[in-house]
């Protein structure tokens, strides 16, 4: 499993765009809210977490069809099929590597797109202590998009539609905690919540995952 | 009579639903009427809302089917998950967008009692978003459907799809909850008798919720053949290729 | 490590296109899988690599015996022949690739993105694959596709070193590899249209 992961951390980074492409998306999507809603930077600072979380919802979907298409069309995920590697691994290992791609970057760089869009200063470790939590999760419940429409013609927007209802819970969580967290109120429900949404997707997702991805190989 | 799987089978029930159909369309037919005019011409108006309140004879039972056909769905998918029936499988297909239909008059017939009410077509109230999610569930579920090319591929990923969804739309409800408190009122008809909207509406109510559910038996019993017949046309189609 | 093969029917795209299907596989030997195009041989082999599920009768081999090469090699373009090989290697947990490159002759191409190989030469690193599985049950799905005569030749060989060790295969292919291998034509086992009134058997037929 570690030698799949490995290769995958080596095709992202050789394809060049692996690791660049979410954090772009996510800088894009920052500097042209201010351009929508006004410069005022009272109106951003309330905006920012609600922005920011959607901001990296975006970036993660935005990468999602990468996920199994490629191992789909060069015929590696037959044979991944046919190896000793149980399907819910290859799972598990696709969403491990896309979240270090992905999520991981995303987490490491939103306090400075908090800067760009005057987050207040309580509000940085709630945010990126949301998005340590949040962003595995949507990388899990991404892996099970992509499983459903792997090897669908044009399945990316057919998946976005699949995909962004059930972020609906961890957006709504992930971005409480980092409103509450930069007007300094309590953060420890929503935060509950978030860590057992992500919990349970990541204990229990990954069947449904490998369920559905052994169904497409059929 | 045999087991209740015997109707699994798709010519059982082609013959079946033939000499069921007529009748509960008739039942449907009559309920619907009667529940409706009843509810719209011969009940006092509200002394607060007037004759807006009139609308909860639509608006009442279309948000119930709207989850109940999505639960039903879920069983069907389990059904056919587990036992792998066809009939169960087509009849999730069927009822999808009998269910989305509902939600969609719901979620209108709301906008409209809502504007005079809360003087708002939409606001986002825990019950409003929770539906719209739904609504959102049930257009990717019938998009899946409409996506995959082999039909029985098609029922496995969509069956799977029905029952994460299900999961994550109980997930959301929760999470819309906390997230805002709301405008709407509490349940229209509730076990609890207090909370209850007096006799004089309800029982019309009542009626119009039975022809709902007569109704929606009715759509997916005619759906369901329709999706047989052309399941039936397919593998006749193969047949003649085969020689 | 015998396969066994009883009874099989197989669909696809739920209509069944094979049906009646006993072989079995010795350890040292090969079958060769003929028959017209379209027949179903790629379906064949699929449901016996246990990537879909036959709809009658059992595909009987030992846990963890097959090794399945298809259409496609599954090669990353942007990793190195060596790095495609090791992967599957780390993959099936066994060691070293060298076998593998002298086998297939790529010890020339290591360093070579597999992007920018030849056709051939990427059918060859994916049949070089085969080697570093470790498996004894080949399963192979014209492999010969986009080789040349002298690339087929390596081919026959390294399928003649595999049998000589106990190793098995079975191969649908159209071309004579000069394997000492018993040939079997599907095309008479044919799936004949059923009259399907009671069948919950999954497929297209329980409708008629």
């Amino acid at each position: 499993m570690i030698a799949l992961l490995i290769r995958d951390m080596k095709l992202a980074m050789r394809a060049g765009g692996g690791f660049g492409l979410g954090l772009s998306f996510f800088l894009i999507v920052t500097v042209l809210v201010p351009f929508g809603v006004g410069p005022e930077s009272t109106l951003l600072a309330k905006i920012a977490p609600g922005i920011l979380w959607l901001g990296a919802l975006l970036a993660c979907l935005l990468s999602l069809d990468r996920i199994f298409a490629l191992d789909w069309e060069d015929g590696s995920l037959d044979l991944l099929a046919t190896s000793p590697l149980p399907m819910e691994g290859v799972v598990t290992v696709k969403a491990t590597a896309h979240w270090l791609t992905t999520g991981l970057p995303l987490c490491l760089a939103s306090p400075l797109f908090g800067l760009l869009l005057s987050l207040p200063a309580e509000g940085y470790q709630w945010l990126v202590a949301s998005l340590v939590l949040g962003t595995p999760a949507l990388s899990v419940i991404g892996t099970f998009g992509a499983a459903l429409t792997v090897g669908l013609k044009r399945g990316g927007l057919l998946m976005s539609l699949l995909v962004l209802p059930l972020y609906v819970p961890t957006l709504i969580f992930g971005a409480e905690v980092a409103r509450r967290g930069a007007e300094g109120l309590a953060t420890t429900t929503p935060l509950l919540m978030l860590a057992g949404i992500t919990a349970g997707t990541i204990a229990l997702l990954p069947f449904a995952s490998a369920l559905v991805l052994r169904v497409n190989l059929r | 009579m045999g087991s209740i799987w015997e109707y699994a089978n798709p010519v059982k029930f082609i013959r079946t639903s033939e000499i069921v159909l007529p009748w509960v369309s008739i039942l449907a037919t009559v309920t619907l009427i009667a529940g409706l005019v009843w509810g719209f011409f011969f009940t006092p108006d509200d002394y607060r809302q007037g004759s807006t309140v009139k609308i909860i004879y639509l608006h009442v039972p279309a948000a119930l089917m709207a989850i109940n056909v999505w639960f039903m769905m879920l069983v069907t998918s389990l059904v056919w998950l587990i036992r792998r029936h066809h009939v169960s499988a087509l009849a999730a297909k069927a009822a999808a967008p009998v269910g989305i239909i509902m939600t969609l008059i719901a979620l209108v017939t709301g906008a409209i009692w809502g504007q005079p009410m809360w003087g708002t077509w939409w606001a986002w109230d825990p019950r409003l978003t929770s539906f719209l999610i739904l609504f959102l569930f049930y257009l990717g579920y019938i998009a899946l459907w409409e996506a995959i090319d082999n039909p029985d591929t098609a029922a496995d990923l969509t069956a799977v799809l029905c029952i994460v969804g299900s999961v994550f739309a109980v997930l959301s409800r929760y999470a819309v909850n906390f997230w805002n408190q709301g405008l709407h009122q509490g349940a229209s008809l509730s076990l609890d008798k207090k909370e209850n909207v007096a006799d004089v509406f309800s029982t019309p109510l009542y009626v119009c919720i039975a022809g709902f559910v007569l109704l929606f038996i009715a759509l997916v019993f005619l759906r369901t053949r329709t999706e047989i017949h052309k399941r039936r046309t397919k593998a006749l189609l193969a047949r003649e290729r085969l020689g | 490590m015998t396969l066994t093969v009883k009874n099989l029917t197989i669909s696809r795209g739920g209509i069944p296109v094979l049906e009646g299907l006993n072989f079995t596989l010795a350890p040292g030997k090969a079958l060769i899988l003929r028959g017209p195009n379209g027949v179903g041989k790629t379906t064949l082999l699929r449901t016996v690599a246990g990537l879909q599920p036959p709809v009658e009768g059992d595909v009987i081999c030992g846990p963890e015996t097959i090794a399945y090469a298809a259409h496609s090699d599954g090669l990353k373009g942007t990793l190195s022949v060596s790095e495609n090989l090791h992967f599957w290697a780390d993959i099936f947990g066994t060691k070293g690739i060298q076998n593998a490159l002298d086998g297939f002759d790529l010890n020339s191409l290591v360093d070579r993105p597999a992007g920018a190989l030849s056709a051939g030469q990427k059918r060859r690193l994916g049949l070089a694959r085969l080697l570093v599985t470790g498996r004894p049950v080949w399963i192979l799905d014209e492999p010969t596709v986009s080789l040349d005569v002298a690339s087929v030749a390596m081919f026959a060989d390294a399928v003649r070193a595999h049998l000589s060790e106990g190793g098995s295969a079975l191969i649908a292919t159209h071309i004579d590899l000069g394997l000492d291998a018993e040939v079997l034509d599907v095309g008479p086992f044919r799936a004949k249209p059923r009259s399907g009134t009671g069948g919950f058997d999954g497929l297209d037929e329980s409708f008629l």
